[in-house]
């Protein structure tokens, strides 16, 4: 009996300490560590040429599956370039990866006009994205600067389906106001109170309409209540793969009563020009159906990020 | 606003613009009220004559048992969402939703009342000449009827608490003011709108604990 509860108590510790040593294993690496290539991504390697004489470069990416293609869109540009690129990919938010830019730890980053200006002026409004583009010029800090934005955007919008848009004509918002039904758009709760839900489209479009909640963000469940006619508009975001999976159509919004959210990639000084013109080119292609086809291939078809990106380049003949 | 979401929260009950129109709080609450109330009387459609019939009988006990405990594991959310993506938005999925969380413990309460009930009892008015069907209606459920409350009060709450879900695909409910105020960072409002469901299990609750005190035959210790 004795011997018993000893072997019991010794097969305890030793399932304690494998237990242990597989958390310390498992311990988050951080990715950010300089040079000590401790698991992950290891650090980002800064300054200093290799042999090639290209600069070696950090592209990161937010945790949003199709951010990380763009990432990837700008790293194979660099690499085609000649650039050694250190992919820090599935980062997470905002308020994490803009100081490690700041810092010196990022150097190229995709990411969107009107969210990356609230980030730095949560006062700002909404503007065309010329004027969003501008205003960032002047609200990053130094050391970072925007490239050039692309037609693509991923924004709130103001969705309805072939059928609907063609029996009533419909190209821009503002043409709902000739709708003689009463017209109910399928978004979060919160839409209602945004400054381009019901009351903003009231002012600037002169809509009249009310709103359905579902509390999916866009997801399945609001896709389907506009598909089933429950709502004539949803509230879809403008890369989701599902526009063109359903044959949507997103209302134009030529006042930017949605503060546009175009793809730009914010960058640190290491990016130099050779290297911003190679990013830009990818930027000067990438058009708003291109987006949502990249998506589709990742959600429907489950293609990797690196695989999507590689197509599309050398289809436009950008590698 | 003086910084205290709970403070807060009472500022914004105490304002009289909330307690009219479509979307005020007696509107909402009345809604909220006949959600549960629909989604309790049809899971007891369903699982009272169940129960009843295996707490008399005797039978399938162990089956009954399983499903009620497996079905209690469901997430009514998860429930929500997939009978949405069925049959869209509306009424429908959350009230599926909903009878499947009453059921276990309508069922527990009916068959735990027959059950409770002496067998001496029982076995008395079978002697008697009474026929299976008067025994239940005469003897058992009279007897048991607290505890049938009992599982009717456990079932009202578990619902009162999950009928804001109602709100997350379209419907209306107290989730209204707690889904907008969650999504637009507004607090105080979430925070009000929880108090009134709070306040409105609360009410419940103790109506149906009175009733079961009620309802306690006299002489057995209910």
């Amino acid at each position: 009996m004795t011997l018993h509860s000893t072997r019991r108590h010794l097969l305890g510790a030793l399932g304690l300490g494998g237990v242990a040593l597989g958390a310390a294993a498992c311990g988050s690496s951080d990715p950010f560590a300089e040079g000590d290539g401790s698991g992950g991504e290891g650090g980002a390697s800064d300054g200093g040429s290799d042999g090639g004489g290209a600069a070696s470069l950090a592209v990161g990416s937010q945790a949003y599956y199709s951010n990380e293609i763009l990432a990837e869109l700008f790293a194979q540009v660099l690499e085609a370039e000649g650039h050694t690129v250190d992919r820090q990919f599935q980062i997470g938010q905002r308020e994490v990866y803009m100081p490690e830019l700041e810092a010196g730890k990022l150097d190229v980053m995709p990411e969107y006009l009107g969210n990356l200006l609230q980030h730095y002026d949560s006062e700002a409004e909404s503007a065309s994205p010329e004027e969003i583009h501008s205003a960032l010029g002047e609200a990053l800090p130094d050391g970072l600067r925007v490239l050039s934005f692309a037609e693509a955007t991923d924004q709130d919008s103001y969705t309805t389906t072939a059928d609907f848009a063609s029996t009533h004509s419909l190209k821009t918002i503002g043409d709902l106001a000739g709708v003689d039904e009463k017209l109910k758009v399928a978004a979060n709760s919160e839409f209602e109170v945004r400054p381009y839900g019901p009351e903003g489209v009231k002012s600037v479009y002169g809509v009249d309409l009310s709103v359905v909640p579902v509390e999916d963000s866009g997801g399945p469940l609001t896709v389907k209540a506009l598909t089933d006619g429950d709502v004539q508009l949803a509230d879809i975001y403008t890369a989701d793969p599902a526009i063109v999976e359903n044959d949507l159509v997103v209302l134009e919004d030529p006042e930017s009563l949605i503060l546009p959210q175009n793809v730009v990639p914010v960058v640190s000084e290491k990016v130099d020009e050779a290297a911003a013109t190679a990013i830009d080119g990818v930027l000067a292609q990438l058009s708003a159906d291109d987006l949502v086809e990249l998506n589709r291939q990742s959600v429907v078809d489950q293609t990797s990020s690196a695989e999507i990106a590689k197509g599309w380049l050398t289809e436009k003949g950008l590698v | 606003m003086n910084g205290n979401p709970f403070l807060d929260a009472l500022v914004w009950l105490g304002d009289p613009s909330r307690w009219s129109g479509p979307a005020g709080v007696p509107v909402r609450t009345l809604e909220h009220l006949g959600y549960t109330a629909l989604g309790v009387l049809i899971a007891a459609l369903i699982a009272v004559p169940v129960g009843l019939y295996v707490g008399h009988t005797g039978r399938f006990k162990g089956l009954t048992v399983a499903v009620a405990g497996a079905a209690r594991a469901l997430p009514t959310l998860g429930l929500v969402t997939l009978f949405a993506l069925l049959v869209g938005i509306g009424l429908t999925a959350p009230m599926l939703s909903f009878v499947i969380l009453a059921i276990p413990s309508l069922l527990a309460g009916a068959y735990s009342a027959v059950e409770s009930v002496d067998p001496a009892t029982v076995d008395a008015a079978r002697a008697q000449g009474m026929t299976e069907r008067q025994i239940l209606a005469r003897v058992e459920i009279p007897l048991g009827l607290p505890l049938l409350i009992g599982g009717v009060r456990g079932a009202t709450m578990q619902v009162v608490a999950t009928a804001m879900l109602a709100a997350y695909v379209g419907s209306g409910g107290l989730g209204r003011f707690i889904f907008q105020g969650l999504g637009s960072q507004n607090y105080p409002q979430m925070i009000a709108g929880s108090l009134l469901v709070i306040v409105l299990a609360l009410v419940l609750d103790l109506s149906l604990l009175l009733l079961q005190r009620l309802t306690a035959p006299r002489g057995t210790a209910a």
